[in-house]
């Protein structure tokens, strides 16, 4: 099966929800008009990143009836999105997540596992963690989100790939910092070096899109890209620039890289988890 | 010197500085529903690179300069300033401060060089901050990574901006950007100095190369390194030290005013918001 992909590498306004689910609409427009399949949007782009003290005034539920959410599912009928949010739950906890949608309906949910909450990062103040890393279904085959520190752990995903995600859908606020002689920041180059390595480890499409514009003077580098399952570059959004990045992608691709390289045929869980077992003395 | 040469580590690629600084100044300067910047040319290399900068971000007609001369300045300044004004086709104007300073000083008898320095660097605060209100310009910052780290720099003078796009270059990266974008090479040949009297030097007053110094802040500040740690690379113990100091003591200078917590939500201690949350 081919499916047309767009990464919606946007810049959202910090802590305004109306002004972004205004942008989230325009970008499903020109998707739609390019007839995308999927359109993919970055970490906490209904809110911005640095959210902080205004979370309780962001943040929504992930219910159909929920205001912001029912404005998404209305969209996800021309296309299935990934959307980026801060959700809040029954019980006043907040979730950095990633909800897939799909024709009217939420398909799946992903909370960060990982909050980052060091050097620049403060994650862990706001936000609470995430607990289960789960593959889903989609008409498109089967999926996992995770979102930016997620992906710079190995083990989610693995997971993710073991339970069966054939596309890994990554989406991330990523700072930019490191400028040296090299033409990419320090951490452009780390995010591209793994997620082309988890493309050609898994024999899987990674899927990356990230925002781009400041805040506070903190830089967001988009460059958001799709790695094929041999581990090479399908696409790239340009670096600090909005843009809506198109590729077509042939998922049968990753059953024939996987017929010349059986990774996932020769993976052997068992091992790991008795081996994990023993480490953590369990 | 006696460490081992650690100044390719302070090697930037320019083009990649360029592009994020102007992305930096365009994005911050229009998210607040402005147009416009004013920036104080002294005619050295800081303020010559931010006008540069500012200038190919939202373009030089939208750029308000201001050359703001001492009367023991030195007419140099005047004439460098002059080049970047001239090669940028920004607005320009020219305002002597010596009439707001003079009389304080003549008020306040033993008022010695450094305090005087202070007055001169807060009149031309209070003259940019004012243009800033005339013509809807957020005032551009030129302070360096370097002055800011040692402290040297006048608190509310030419500390005070809205928004810094050198804030985070080294004086050796800041000299490497300026040649890139061609900015006028007599600014870049000459000794660094406040001007603040006659034949002043940066690097006199502290005592101190920026192509040395910046090396050991690399270490401390960028990579880490414990004082002890940059003694080992190589650094003499009581260069090292003076540096620490001198971070330390000057730390007052980049952080507000700190305010007595009373109630549960205190402005500057928990209650955290981005400055760009308010637009």
């Amino acid at each position: 099966m081919k499916i047309n992909l767009g990464l919606a590498q946007i810049s959202p306004k910090l802590a305004d929800v109306r002004a972004n689910c205004e942008l989230h609409l325009a970008f499903v427009e020109r998707a739609a008009a390019q007839r995308i399949d999927l359109l993919v949007f970055p970490e906490l782009s209904l809110t911005g990143y640095t959210v902080q003290d205004a979370m309780s005034e962001v943040a929504h539920r992930a219910t159909p009836s929920d205001p912001l959410m029912s404005t998404m599912l209305e969209a996800s009928r021309r296309l299935d999105l990934v959307v980026g949010f801060a959700e809040v739950d029954e019980r006043s906890r907040y979730y950095t997540a990633g909800a897939y949608l799909s024709q009217g309906k939420i398909v799946h949910v992903h909370r960060k596992v990982y909050l980052p909450t060091y050097g620049l990062f403060d994650e862990g103040r706001y936000f609470d963690l995430g607990d289960s890393v789960r593959a889903f279904d989609t008409r498109f085959g089967r999926m996992a989100i995770l979102i930016c520190e997620d992906f710079w752990h190995a083990s989610p995903p693995y997971l993710a790939w073991l339970d069966g995600a054939d596309v890994l859908l990554l989406t991330s606020a990523s700072p930019g910092r490191g400028l040296g002689m090299d033409e990419r920041l320090d951490s452009s180059r780390f995010v591209e070096t793994v997620n082309k390595s988890y493309a050609a480890l898994f024999g899987s499409f990674v899927v990356h899109a990230n925002r781009v514009g400041f805040e506070d003077g903190m830089n967001f580098w988009g460059g958001s890209t799709i790695f094929a399952p041999d581990g090479e570059l399908v696409a790239q959004a340009p670096y600090f620039e909005e843009a809506l990045a198109v590729a077509e992608i042939d998922l049968a691709d990753i059953q024939r890289t996987r017929k010349r390289i059986p990774l996932l045929r020769d993976e052997r869980p068992e091992l790991t988890l008795r081996e994990l077992k023993r480490i953590i003395g369990h | 010197m006696t460490h081992p040469d650690y100044s390719y580590k302070l090697n930037i690629n320019p083009e990649l500085a360029r592009t994020v600084l102007k992305t930096f100044l365009r994005d911050e300067i229009r998210k607040v529903g402005i147009e416009h910047a004013v920036i104080g040319l002294s005619g050295g290399i800081d303020s010559a690179l931010a006008c540069y900068l500012v200038a190919q971000a939202i373009g030089a007609h939208n750029v308000y300069a201001v050359r703001l001369p001492y009367r023991t300045s030195s007419p140099d300044s005047l004439a460098h300033a002059q080049l970047v004004i001239d090669a940028l086709g920004v607005h320009s104007e020219t305002v002597e401060i010596s009439e707001m300073v003079d009389p304080l000083i003549a008020r306040t008898p033993g008022i010695d060089a450094k305090r005087q320095g202070n007055l001169m660097a807060r009149a031309r605060m209070m003259v940019l901050y004012d243009r800033s209100a005339q013509h809807r310009a957020l005032v551009i910052g030129t302070s360096n990574k370097t002055e800011l780290l040692l402290g040297y720099g006048t608190l509310f003078g030419d500390m005070a901006s809205a928004l810094n796009p050198l804030g985070d270059l080294y004086k050796t990266q800041v000299r490497q950007l300026s040649r890139a974008l061609g900015v006028p090479q007599p600014i870049i040949d000459k000794p660094p100095s406040a001007d603040l009297w006659s034949g002043q030097t940066d690097e006199g007053e502290m005592g101190l190369s920026y192509a040395e110094v910046d090396q050991l802040l690399y270490l401390l500040i960028d990579q880490r390194y414990s004082p002890d740690e940059c003694v080992e690379a190589g650094f003499d113990r009581a260069y090292v030290d003076r540096v620490w100091r001198l971070v330390r003591t000057s730390h007052f200078k980049r952080r507000g005013p700190i305010i007595a917590k009373l109630s549960h939500r205190t402005v500057g201690i928990d209650f955290n918001y981005l400055r760009d949350w308010g637009y």
